[in-house]
């Protein structure tokens, strides 16, 4: 598994990002591709949403 | 069937009756002949109830303007007298099948624009949009903006009206969406469709008064936003067949006073669920600047709860010269609308995304769950009283009027 990893990131990599922006562009000033996707926990983690979703949705 | 079940077969009929709509326009009439409850010494106003002493400057200018307008106190400062004292009746117009742009202030002898649902029969009223007193600027120059519109233009444009009989809207507000309008803040194409209907019903009517009829004439063709008070009130008609749906999470309204957002929900009935009125993000005319500019105010956000404004802003990049941002960061304003809302317009689109329908059918949960709140665009009034538009840009509605519906939602229905 190891070497598997280690194979991968010899080579040129791109880079799917989800969520929190700052790690894309840490990357990209690293020169690395990255696809940025925007994402957030649903009802931005808000517990009492989420119990309340769970139920209606 | 479940609760699921419940809200899924509500929200379906909610969103057939938005998508159903027919609005006509079929009258032009003084406030107190058509709004229900108008009476001597009261003033309806735009956003959720609110008192005089906690409005936000603009609107308590806008009243100030009525006041004189109405001829119930001869200067402002009587006017505030008037007002300290309690002495006028302040309603809000959502309460009064009526909307009405920024301050939205309505007084009994103001003439409104009557739209008429025909596929349901309801009735709602929207004033005439200008851009000084709505914006709480009570000069003399501003009121003359009311007083022709009381006096020439409105009358004039009544009597061509019932020369034709009313005047169908869907087709005008059909072409404008494909003409680059998002009808909340560009008119444009629609107001220049509904100035060519009424100049040919102006054509074919009798007047005595040629010079009001060329007044009214160069009035409709030279007013851009012409359209926004007839697109509110056929998006107020096209709304209220929504309401008080048992279990449906859909949002019927969403307007701001200038101290506070609220929204009602189908299900939920005649209850507000408010938070406070965020900053507008804009552009500003020359000498003003985001220290001038008042919270967000009015009752335009009818135009998107019926989809149009802010969701369909990826088909109207003109608008962007107004209220900021990129043809790019519009068309994804558009799509990300389509992840709180249940449907698509069948015949409201948008040919820069493919012909895609306009997205309708605000769901409280969708808006929840993704996080993701109803953008609008708008246009900026002053902090302080006296001053006339000072700015237009984008703004979010707040989640939290959609938590706080969401909990009152889940404990109504609970059982």
């Amino acid at each position: 598994m190891e070497s598997k990893i280690n194979e991968l990131l010899q080579g040129p990599i791109i880079v799917i990002n989800l969520g929190l922006q700052k790690f894309a562009e840490s990357l990209e000033a690293q020169k690395v591709e990255v696809v940025q996707v925007d994402w957030v926990p649903p009802a931005g983690g808000d517990k009492e949403m989420l119990d309340l979703l769970e139920r209606l949705l | 069937m479940d609760i699921k079940q419940r809200i899924e077969k509500a929200n379906e009929e909610a969103t057939r009756r938005l998508i159903s709509g027919e609005p006509v326009l079929v009258d032009i009439v003084p406030a107190r002949e058509v709004i229900p409850g108008m009476r001597d010494k009261m003033i309806t106003h735009a956003g959720p109830p609110i008192e005089w002493s906690r409005m936000c400057g603009a609107m308590q200018g806008a009243i100030i303007g009525m006041v004189l307008f109405e001829g119930w106190a001869k200067t402002p400062d009587e006017a505030r007298k008037l007002l300290d004292k309690g002495e006028i009746r302040l309603e809000p117009n959502h309460h009064h099948q009526t909307v009405g742009p920024m301050a939205g202030t309505i007084s009994p002898s103001l003439p409104l624009w009557v739209v008429e649902n025909k596929a349901f029969g309801n009735r709602a009223n929207c004033r005439q949009v200008e851009g000084a007193q709505q914006f709480g600027d009570y000069s003399d120059g501003a009121l003359q903006g009311l007083r022709m519109w009381r006096d020439v233009w409105a009358p004039t444009l009544r009597k061509a009206l019932h020369t034709i009989g009313g005047l169908d809207l869907k087709p005008i507000i059909t072409k404008a969406l494909q003409m680059g309008d998002e009808l909340h803040n560009r008119h444009t194409a629609s107001s220049s469709l509904f100035a060519n209907q009424m100049a040919v019903a102006i054509a074919q009517t009798e007047y005595t008064n040629k010079d009001a009829v060329i007044g009214t004439l160069k009035y409709i063709t030279n007013h851009e936003l012409l359209f926004l008070g007839l697109a509110m009130a056929a998006g107020k008609a096209i709304a209220d067949p929504a309401r008080d749906i048992e279990y449906s999470t859909i949002v019927t309204a969403m307007c701001r006073n200038g101290v506070e957002f609220g929204i009602r929900v189908s299900g939920l009935g005649d209850e507000w669920f408010t938070a406070p009125a965020p900053v507008v993000d804009g552009l500003y005319m020359p000498g003003y600047s985001a220290e001038d500019a008042g919270l967000d105010m009015g009752d335009s956000a009818i135009t998107e709860t019926v989809g149009w404004g802010g969701f369909v802003i990826g088909g109207a990049p003109g608008i962007l010269s107004l209220v900021g941002g990129t043809p790019e960061e519009a068309l994804n304003y558009s799509r990300e609308m389509k992840k709180i809302t249940v449907g698509a317009h069948p015949i409201y689109r948008m040919p820069i995304l493919g012909f895609a329908g306009a997205p309708i059918g605000i769901d409280i949960r969708l808006v929840v769950q993704s996080n993701v709140a109803p953008i609008i665009d708008t246009a900026i009034a002053h902090k302080d009283p006296g001053y006339p538009k000072i700015g237009a840009g984008l703004v979010r509605a707040p989640l939290e009027c959609f938590k706080k519906a969401l909990i009152a939602f889940s404990k109504k229905y609970s059982a």
